[in-house]
């Protein structure tokens, strides 16, 4: 399976918790304990080692904050 | 060994300044589907957007492409001359409900009927948004605003306007689509659309409408979780998504 990464620019975030929502894998989840200087409670990668790469987080964000990666095998 | 691609990043057209809107607003989304489109079109130089007045008032702020303020309602007349001086730019208005459906009615049916070859973005949240979640023409019977607390009774307020349909009966029209941008799947077909209307617009061959239903978590008062199965549930039986002319 392949594996996947994100990164959340959690200044930018808001909160509104969309990408939890729409994580097929409950990788994310909001800093219930910390908010940004905002004071948004932002999203996190709780359980990253779940993620698949499959970037659904990342379109739904409507502010952007979410970047995402996917691994590649090398070919020899 | 391994290697990482990114699969997904914040369009490089968008710029760092954070957006005004309110957690969960459509907004953001459509802003990001405009910037992706015009960076896969190789637009970046030549496109012209028009800014409306309401809640994506400062979208000139979040998108870095030419752009110019309307006054209120008045975007299509706007872009009607851009578009005619510059006929080789891609030039799209940036509209509200409020902007488009109320007091920019006439401008928006005469420019789509004048056949001008730019494409309108229609959000569609059924509120007034940036004001304080008055009663717009397009809010739904029953529905609860501040100026209406009740729900629109069509005896009294009348009843909503569907400014889309009334778009598809237009002779200049080319490309009238209503979509919304709530999941996934939807978010890709919307992209979709705003690319095929852009195309349009750029081969002359007449006005597009590129509505989207959206929604305004903060003046509906719920999460915005909640604002879109409210929108699900409701919005979609007045406003069904889908293209309603298609003449490419």
């Amino acid at each position: 399976m392949a594996k996947g990464r994100i990164e959340i620019d959690s200044e930018r975030c808001k909160g509104c918790n969309l990408c939890a929502v729409a994580c097929p894998q409950d990788v994310i989840e909001l800093a219930h304990t910390q908010v940004n200087t905002h004071g948004y409670s932002f999203a996190q990668a709780k359980q990253l080692e779940r993620c698949v790469g499959c970037a659904a987080c990342g379109i739904v964000c409507p502010d952007a904050c979410i970047t995402v990666f996917r691994e590649t095998r090398e070919i020899k | 060994m391994t290697q990482e691609n990114i699969v997904y990043k914040k369009p490089t057209l968008m710029n760092d300044t954070p957006m005004h809107y309110c957690p969960g607003c459509s907004h953001g989304v459509v802003h990001k589907l405009v910037a992706e489109v015009i960076e896969e079109m190789n637009m970046e130089e030549r496109t012209i957007g028009v800014s409306p007045v309401g809640c994506a008032v400062f979208a000139y702020r979040y998108i870095d492409i030419d752009w110019q303020e309307a006054a209120h309602g008045r975007a299509p007349a706007v872009a009607t001359a851009i578009k005619r001086l510059w006929p080789d730019r891609l030039v799209f208005t940036y509209q509200g409900d409020g902007d488009l459906a109320c007091i920019g009615t006439g401008e928006t049916l005469h420019a789509l009927n004048r056949g001008e070859n730019f494409t309108i973005i229609f959000v569609n949240n059924a509120i007034y948004g940036m004001t304080g979640g008055q009663m717009a023409p397009t809010t739904l019977l029953g529905q609860k605003t501040s100026t209406c607390p009740h729900g629109r009774d069509p005896e009294l307020h009348g009843y909503p306007l569907s400014i889309t349909e009334l778009a598809a009966q237009l002779d200049g029209t080319c490309y009238v689509t209503r979509q919304s941008v709530e999941t996934v799947a939807a978010i890709r077909k919307a992209k979709q659309a705003i690319r095929k209307a852009f195309e349009a617009s750029m081969q002359g061959k007449g006005s597009s409408l590129v509505e989207i239903v959206s929604t305004c978590n903060a003046g509906w008062k719920m999460s915005p979780q909640q604002a879109n199965e409210w929108m699900q549930e409701n919005m979609f039986k007045k406003y069904p998504k889908g293209d309603l002319k298609d003449t490419l």
